[in-house]
């Protein structure tokens, strides 16, 4: 008997992970590690922040290869473009293609570029290694950097670009900077802050037109926005989101319209061979309701990750059991000006109803976010001594059945 | 088996309390609790195998990676 192979394909965190948890769940075949990428898999948050600011090192953001995972084969720069689930094959861009007994989508997330005109010349966005080193290069002292976005990575760059002594101009379509994740209030109590440290708010606008030279890759040198405002600008990063990496799924009849769709164990819908984790998978997490939902927290990639991992390895060992319900915890950190920004829960659940739990918007703070009276998430700027607390009332939650 | 953690890399994110608590705490302050008994870096005294998979877990999670589980 041949055998039996697992290929995962994603070597960023996701796919580790779930490497591990397969052979640790009792997987003794062969498992085969895809990356597109040609570095092992490294740890990304510090990119918009200390590895941003000192200069992204591949060795010291790179992840230890656990035990469990000492024996996967890593097949890294080698970019997987299609799948074939009923003859249970992937294809390699250059058409070889694989067998599997089992597959792991870990293939993550690629950032969006804006569809701005204008010459490219200077435009940034920031995911890998490489991004990290291009933008560091650009972030000379006085230089006027623009950024495109005010979610996390926007922010997260805004702050590390002033630390650094360069100008920082940030415009994004919200009314207050990470506005989504963390609502009006502290969204305003943050922008406060960032423009306590300089940095200039551009808000309810978009931007319509990139100036420079007049070929493709000739340097921005300004930005026009939608009301009119033209900013001279060197550098501009564009922190605009991310799309999930699912076009190689295409063609085997899954639901790919938000990554890709998962039962509760992170097996791909309707599949007992096929699992997903991380950015990519959109499941539905118990703990609150059975909404399927694409996650992009970096503690969320290991916790579906471990959970993929044994559901694979039980199918492939024939030891599929009744497994608990997955109801992780959500939790997101951002770091900002030495602040540290701690979410638990899921604030976007709640709605209107934000009320601070202790502390002051403007100094350390713990906000409620609740649903229908219920508390459903917290975010913390500081209060670090409070950060168990806070968690433990979301561990505690009894999950809802699975759907 | 023990853990060692480099204190110089931890920034008390605590994501190791959730995983391995009877290994790691915070004190009162949020920080790593170790801090109070080594500067750089903390190794521990001998561990249980009952605990492994739970230092396991706290060294994949740490979001600075400043865990290693040693033999």
């Amino acid at each position: 008997m041949t055998q039996r192979r697992v290929v995962v394909v994603g070597a960023g965190m996701g796919g580790l992970r779930a490497a591990e948890a397969i052979h640790k769940a009792g997987f003794d075949g062969e498992t085969v590690v895809f990356g597109a990428e040609t570095h092992m898999p490294y740890n990304r948050p510090p990119l918009s922040k200390d590895a941003l600011a000192a200069e992204p090192d591949p060795a010291a953001l790179q992840f230890r290869v656990p035990r469990h995972a000492a024996g996967v084969t890593w097949r890294l720069g080698e970019e997987v473009v299609a799948s074939d689930l009923d003859a249970r094959t992937v294809t390699l861009v250059d058409g070889q293609t694989l067998r599997w007994d089992g597959l792991v989508v870990a293939s993550g997330l690629r950032p969006r570029r804006l569809p701005t005109p204008g010459p490219s010349g200077g435009r940034h966005v920031l995911r890998t290694i490489e991004d990290g080193l291009r933008l560091r290069a650009s972030l000379t002292p006085g230089a006027r950097l623009l950024v495109v976005g005010a979610g996390f990575i926007g922010c997260e760059v805004a702050a590390t670009a002033r630390a650094l002594g360069v100008e920082v101009d940030v415009v994004a379509p919200e009314s207050v900077p990470m506005e989504r994740p963390l609502q009006h209030e502290l969204g305003a109590a943050l922008r406060r802050r960032h423009e306590s440290h300089g940095v200039r708010f551009h808000l309810g606008l978009v931007p319509v037109e990139f100036r420079g030279g007049a070929h493709s890759g000739d340097r921005v040198h300004s930005v026009l926005l939608s009301d009119g405002t033209e900013l001279a600008t060197d550098v501009v990063v564009e922190a605009v989101g991310c799309a999930a990496n699912v076009e190689w799924l295409a063609g085997n009849g899954l639901d790919l319209g938000d990554g890709v769709l998962c039962d509760n164990q992170l097996r791909v819908e309707g599949r007992t061979d096929v699992v997903a984790c991380g950015d990519v998978a959109r499941f539905p997490n118990l703990l609150f309701d059975d909404v399927p939902r694409r996650v992009e927290h970096w503690t969320m990639v290991t916790d579906t990750a471990r959970r993929a991992g044994q559901s694979l390895a039980g199918h492939l060992t024939g030891t599929d059991g009744a497994p608990a319900p997955f109801a992780p915890v959500p939790s997101f950190w951002s770091d900002q000006y030495g602040l540290r920004i701690q979410s638990f829960g899921a604030v976007g659940l709640g709605g209107d109803d934000v009320r601070c739990l202790e502390g002051d918007v403007d100094g350390e703070v713990a906000m409620g976010y609740f649903g229908d009276g219920e508390l459903v998430g917290v975010v913390l700027i500081g209060l670090a001594g409070r950060t168990g607390h806070y968690r433990a009332q979301f561990a505690a939650r009894t999950p809802v059945a699975a759907a | 088996m023990r853990v060692r953690v480099d204190l110089t890399r931890c920034a008390d994110h605590g994501q190791c309390v959730y995983s391995a608590p009877e290994v790691f705490s915070l004190d009162d302050e949020g920080r790593l609790s170790f801090r109070h008994e080594a500067d750089d870096e903390y190794i521990s005294g001998e561990l249980d195998e009952s605990l492994r998979d739970d230092v396991e877990e706290a060294a994949d999670v740490c979001p600075l990676q400043a865990i290693t589980v040693q033999d």
